[in-house]
């Protein structure tokens, strides 16, 4: 009965293809849209990644990675002296400007790190050693610098190397090294250099301490060092986990707080729901139609002693069968969109494998609706008909 | 044999209610083609359908081979069907992306029996209907005579008792209907099996060993033919 359905489906090219197509669309709308919103939220918590640090402690009303409310010197002491921590450093990070050697200005994630511990370098080079920070005037760029700090960036041989030097407000840094970082959700490229270094990179203002970065005790969790830090500084602590349930994790409680605050999630949202009805739309019509054009003959099947169970089978066969074709084909759509996109460093793009799972069984429930709108139609439909001609 | 006692069967409700069968009682024997015939409307395809256990009767009692129908529940209605009725449609119903053996091959594919036998038997009966040779075509490719010879083949391949057929010549000319008769007669007739045709096309009127006339729902005739015996045109085209 299996081969007697597919036969069926596939024989009607133009249907078949149409609801191919229409689960297709859905599949890659669905998919490609939550995956470069994923991405983009990722991005959200890049500095949280790139850091890397067990620990954040912020000013009290810190609420997300991006925001910056500058904490004073001292503050690195008290979280010190806090009997949960083993070691905590000052963290500089916020967003200047780079003068470039033909006069053009770029927009670049700036961290200082402590000297003398580097705790909160980039966690892997490419080239170059992170110890040369302690050079007087250096840096650390990411990838994407040596191609945003180019005065070329479309061709390779003039992409920023090790010992080219540019300008961060009027104060030379020579590049000592080229790390491996995930990208900003400003779209400017990471560069590491030491706390003091920033300071002088930076417009001073009266506090400038963005965040102090520290590490718990041996035997005592993050969650508890983190606490002891609120309960004995009054400052804000979070831990580094990966995005989940936490809310004191510093990335789920970015990524939160863009979801709540930006229309990001309502405009990716409604491509998701539009994909959705497409599919719905699509399949279910094309779908009906198809049964409605086999009536005559899976009447005279029902006529002939086929049970309903077996026809209602048959549909539902068919109906996962373009369901599984339209979403595999889907997948490999966005699969090289997703290609494209890690290529270019655009746009963001990351999938966990939630959203494929969830993208097929939505999917397949768009199929299951589809064939169960046919079967209802065909369990109405008399066997005695098929003789009315 | 297929015994039917006083049938009724009515459709709608209150003044637009249409009594279509009144106390019908008729009996088809094995071994014989009973043709019922009768202008439009009479109640032909209501009865037909009835006896092929696809329509339940409001009254009255149908037995087919022993089964009494108005008894059975609708799943054991849809496996008799299976296992006791070979199905002839005036639209042929062939399933237009399967293959001639294919189409011939469901009511063995209905009753469980593997892909790769049914095909064996399609083909075997194909050969009797002088199709043999265009198992693989599909049935656009086939005239209309040829389609309703795959269908007589879809009728008979799982050998079912009973033969129901809807005017089986009402889509085709005059030369291909009696052609088809002719075949039909030879292929299906059999000692243990009863053939029931609902026609009003006169022209096929001598196949039949039995004519029942309906009029306004009722068997107002019932004629036996003693010797039946192909037209004119049959025999000129033999030779």
């Amino acid at each position: 009965m299996i081969g007697l359905a597919l036969k069926m489906l596939f024989g009607d090219t133009a249907k078949y293809l149409m609801l191919v197509a229409g689960l297709f669309f859905a599949t890659f709308l669905i998919v490609q849209q939550a995956s470069v919103f994923c991405g983009l939220m990722r991005w959200t918590t890049a500095t949280v990644k790139n850091v890397g640090a067990p620990i954040y402690v912020v000013e009290e009303r810190v609420e997300q990675a991006n925001e910056t409310n500058p904490m004073r010197d001292t503050d690195v002491a008290r979280v010190r002296s806090v009997s949960a921590v083993r070691w905590a450093m000052p963290l500089y990070s916020g967003i200047q400007r780079v003068r470039l050697n033909d006069g053009s200005f770029k927009t670049v994630q700036l961290i200082g790190i402590d000297a003398a511990s580097l705790a909160g370098g980039p966690t892997q080079m490419l080239e170059g050693n992170l110890e040369d920070l302690r050079l007087p005037n250096t840096v650390v760029i990411d990838e994407l610098a040596t191609q945003r700090l180019s005065t070329d960036p479309k061709n390779p041989l003039k992409k920023i190397k090790v010992g080219d030097q540019f300008e961060i407000n009027d104060v030379e840094a020579r590049v000592v090294g080229i790390c491996k970082a995930m990208r900003s959700f400003t779209g400017g490229p990471y560069i590491w250099t030491t706390y003091e270094r920033a300071l002088q990179y930076t417009p001073s203002s009266r506090k400038m301490l963005s965040s102090v970065i520290a590490a718990p005790i041996d035997g005592m969790t993050t969650d508890e060092a983190a606490a002891e830090i609120e309960k004995t500084t009054g400052l804000r602590a979070y831990v580094n986990r990966d995005f989940g349930d936490n809310p004191k994790d510093f990335n789920t409680a970015t990524v939160w707080w863009y979801v709540k605050n930006t229309g990001i999630p309502i405009s990716f949202g409604t491509t998701v729901v539009i994909g959705f009805i497409v599919g719905v739309a699509i399949a279910c019509q094309t779908f009906y139609a198809f049964v409605l054009d086999n009536l005559k003959h899976l009447g005279a099947l029902k006529a002939m002693g086929m049970s309903n169970f077996r026809l209602s089978m048959m549909l539902i066969v068919q109906a996962l069968t373009v369901g599984i074709i339209g979403f595999g084909l889907g997948l490999l759509a966005t699969s090289g969109f997703a290609m494209g996109a890690i290529h270019n460093n655009q746009p963001p793009f990351y999938m966990p494998w939630q959203i494929p799972v969830v993208a097929f069984v939505v999917i397949q429930l768009i199929c299951m609706l589809a064939a169960l709108m046919g079967i209802i139609r065909l369990s109405l439909y008399e066997p005695a008909m098929v003789f009315r001609a | 044999m297929v015994d039917v006692r006083a049938v009724e069967k009515s459709f709608g409700d209150g003044p637009d209610r249409i009594h279509v069968l009144k106390q019908v009682a008729l009996q088809a024997h094995t071994g014989e083609i009973l043709m019922l015939v009768g202008p439009s409307g009479c109640g032909k395809t209501t009865l037909l359908s009835a006896i092929a256990g696809t329509l339940r009767v409001d009254a009255g009692s149908i037995e087919v081979f022993g089964n009494a129908l108005e008894t059975m529940s609708g799943g054991a209605l849809t496996r008799f069907r299976s296992t006791h009725i070979g199905f002839i449609f005036q639209q042929f119903n062939l399933i237009p992306t399967l293959t001639v053996a294919e189409n011939v091959g469901i009511p063995l594919l209905i009753q469980g029996v593997s892909a790769g036998r049914a095909l064996d038997r399609s083909r075997a009966i194909l050969d009797k209907v002088g199709l043999g040779a265009r198992w693989k075509e599909r049935p656009n490719k086939l005239s209309g005579g040829e389609q309703q010879r795959v269908a007589i083949a879809r009728a008979l391949v799982h050998e079912p008792p009973l033969v129901i057929c809807d005017e089986p010549t009402a889509a085709l000319d005059a030369r291909n209907g009696e052609i088809v008769l002719e075949l039909f007669r030879q292929v299906a007739r059999s000692p243990d099996r009863a053939v029931i045709i609902v026609t009003h096309d006169s022209r096929i009127f001598p196949y039949a060993d039995r004519i029942a006339r309906m009029d306004d729902g009722e068997i107002v005739e019932v004629r036996k033919q003693a010797h039946p015996q192909a037209p004119h045109f049959i025999h000129e085209h033999a030779h």
